[in-house]
């Protein structure tokens, strides 16, 4: 741990293995995103003149239109599953505790599939996504609610949210013409194909705002980890805290769900293995956001480029990874006793 | 009631959770510059009544006084400067080393841009040190012994600093000599600092020989509270325990001491061969 104590009283607290985490994983988003910008085919758009406002306009139509607005969204929905997945894990302590496994992500899809049975543009369908969202969030708080929000009962009422809600939504696709059913079947399983600026710009603004509140707050969701009774002796407003930080959270999540559709797993598993590779405790919360950026363009890289010829949903890739960790995370915790 | 100076006190609370009230009408002052020490059966309330001394714990009727004002319109984080609360139970966050759990005690003082300060750091160390648990600082706390883990969480309790500390049952998993430790750091705390602590305990005859004010409660109501000299007699014992006993000096200090008075035998107990 390295403490630096520029004069005026203040200090900070860096723990060089995180800072080294940290940079690694910007690092490597850089890198894949650089590689999703300038793509596999031959001979490669010159990307730094492009940018600069050069280049012949089929090239500019790629990069500036296609590959940008998709690496955006990309870095944008990995950052906001990362982010939620560790704040919610972090305030139920319990580290199946992620949007996914609540429902939030699911709700946030029937809210965004009621848009497009009933029709409506991408603002309504972002706003009716966080409309789901919060909703799930609202009606499990309503079931758990004074039980207390640690524990098992947290992830057995959202497991079945959640299936309830996949059963709401299979059947809204059955009542969405038939043209936008094919559309919303790829929605529901996470894609990137085709995303524009228009996707991309709620979330990233919504990110603007709400990232930095919440990486503001980490030093409280540490205490937090310690109970509401000692987070509250220690000076923690946990009672004010928790539904702010919840709300902020489910928001995230569901306006990446309404830019991407719900990419599964991601919230789940890029918290873990932040903390993994910090080797931390504690939220870990930007770790675990740049994870998530950094997981989700490697997986859309994966998607795109896994099998010569055919685009894979990205959600089908996460699901791949996420699921393998979660099995794996199940039996390494039942050795451990833990779970 | 006499008038000691009391900054923490609680008036005419009632205590509840959900569906079961605890406490009705309960007044209690804890003197300051005292070692309080609360005695009572099991489930008699001891710590409901810690809880809302910390704020924890919203009385449905009544209040808690800190410095005159109700507790409940202090800001969490000015409350927690000056109580500091050590609950019964815990548990600690997967994988936090010692020295990083005994730190977070720091908090109320700490900000965003005032993350570890010289004063931290001292006070932190000083924690470890007086619980004996320095040796441990990097050891994950999920893999001490009890009685470690319970030293490890008075540390935590101690590096707050606050003026007030309440501690519910802090000698639970401690052996003998631990608890004494633990009993001789609360008094020199007391003593030495001029800081107001609060305890649950269980062992009377301990109690008798920490405490400057004892407060005995039953079914969520204080039977008696003083001296210990003037509150631990046969009878209150017998009232509040529903146990039989004979009170003598101890031998060591001349506090109180509760001998239980043995059950009649049926005469034919086994023997050994
Ligand atoms: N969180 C809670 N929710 C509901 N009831 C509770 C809760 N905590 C305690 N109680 C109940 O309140 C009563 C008083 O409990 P409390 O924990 O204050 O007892 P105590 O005197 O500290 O007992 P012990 O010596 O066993 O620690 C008990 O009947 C208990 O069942
Ligand atoms: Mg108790």
């Amino acid at each position: 741990m390295i403490v630096l104590r520029p004069p005026g009283g203040r200090s900070l607290r860096l723990r060089p293995r995180a800072l080294a985490v940290g940079a690694a994983l910007t690092l490597l988003a850089v890198v894949l995103g650089g590689l999703t910008l300038v793509g596999v085919d031959r001979p490669a758009p010159d990307v730094p003149a492009i940018l600069a406002g050069g280049g012949n306009p089929a090239d500019r139509f790629i990069l500036l239109d296609l590959r940008l607005p998709r690496l955006a969204t990309a870095l944008g929905v990995g950052a906001a599953l990362g982010l939620a997945g560790a704040v919610c894990q972090s305030l139920l302590r319990n580290p199946l505790g992620s949007p996914d496994v609540l429902g939030f992500t699911q709700g946030a899809a029937t809210g965004a599939l009621v848009v497009v049975v009933l029709g409506g543009g991408s603002l309504a369908l972002g706003g009716a996504a966080v409309a789901g969202g919060l909703a799930t969030g609202l009606l499990g708080y309503a079931l758990v609610g004074r039980h207390g929000l640690a524990g098992h009962r947290v992830v057995l009422v959202g497991i079945g949210v959640t299936a309830i809600l996949s059963g709401v939504n299979g059947y809204l696709l059955t009542r969405a013409p038939l043209t936008d059913a094919a559309r919303a079947a790829l929605w529901l399983t996470g894609s990137l194909d085709g995303r524009g600026w228009v996707n991309a710009l709620p979330l990233l603004a919504a990110l603007a705002v709400l990232a930095p509140a919440i990486l503001a707050s980490g030093r409280a969701l540490r205490m937090i980890e310690l109970g509401d009774h000692l987070a509250t002796a220690l000076g923690v407003p946990v009672g004010r805290l928790r539904p702010l930080l919840l709300a902020a959270a489910v928001a995230l999540v569901s306006l990446a769900a309404a830019a991407a559709g719900p990419v599964s797993f991601v919230a789940l598993t890029a918290p873990h293995l932040a903390r993994r590779l910090t080797r931390a405790p504690g939220p870990n919360l930007l770790p675990a956001t740049l994870l998530g950026a950094a997981l989700l363009v490697a997986a859309d890289l994966v998607a795109q480029h896994a099998i010569a010829g055919q685009q894979l949903p990205v959600g089908v890739v996460t699901g791949v990874i996420g699921g393998s960790h979660l099995v794996w995370l199940l039996a390494v915790g039942r050795r451990s006793g833990r779970l | 009631m006499q008038t000691v100076p009391s900054r923490l006190a609680g008036r005419a609370m009632t205590l509840a959770y959900e569906r079961r009230t605890v406490a009705e009408n309960l007044t209690v002052a804890v003197p300051d510059h005292s070692f309080t020490i609360i005695i009572g059966p099991n489930a008699c309330g001891k710590s409901t009544l810690l809880r809302a001394l910390a704020r924890l714990l919203r009385p449905t009727a009544g209040a808690v006084l800190l410095d005159g004002g109700d507790i409940q319109r202090r800001p969490t984080r000015e409350v927690a400067r000056v109580v500091g609360m050590l609950p019964q139970s815990s548990v600690a966050p997967d994988g936090i080393t010692v020295a990083d759990l005994v730190a977070r005690g720091r908090h109320p003082h700490q900000g965003l841009l005032r993350q570890w300060s010289r004063d931290d750091e001292r006070i932190v160390a000083g924690a470890m040190a007086d619980t004996g648990v320095a040796d441990l600082a990097d050891r994950p706390v999920d893999e001490l012994s009890g009685g470690q883990r319970q030293r490890v969480w008075i540390a935590m309790a101690l590096a707050q600093q606050t003026p007030l500390l309440l501690l519910d049952e802090p000698t639970t998993y401690l052996d003998i000599a631990h608890q004494v430790e633990v009993l001789d750091l609360c008094a020199r705390l007391h003593e030495e600092q001029g800081r107001t602590l609060v305890a649950v305990l269980h062992d009377l005859n301990q109690a008798a020989r920490y405490a400057t004010h004892l407060v005995a409660m039953r079914d969520g109501a204080v039977v008696a509270a003083g001296e210990p000299r003037q509150v631990v007699t046969a009878a209150l014992v017998k009232e509040v325990f529903g146990l039989p006993c004979r009170v003598i000096d101890d031998p060591e200090t001349g506090t109180p001491l509760v001998v239980p008075a043995a059950p009649r035998r049926t005469g034919n107990r086994h023997q050994p061969a």
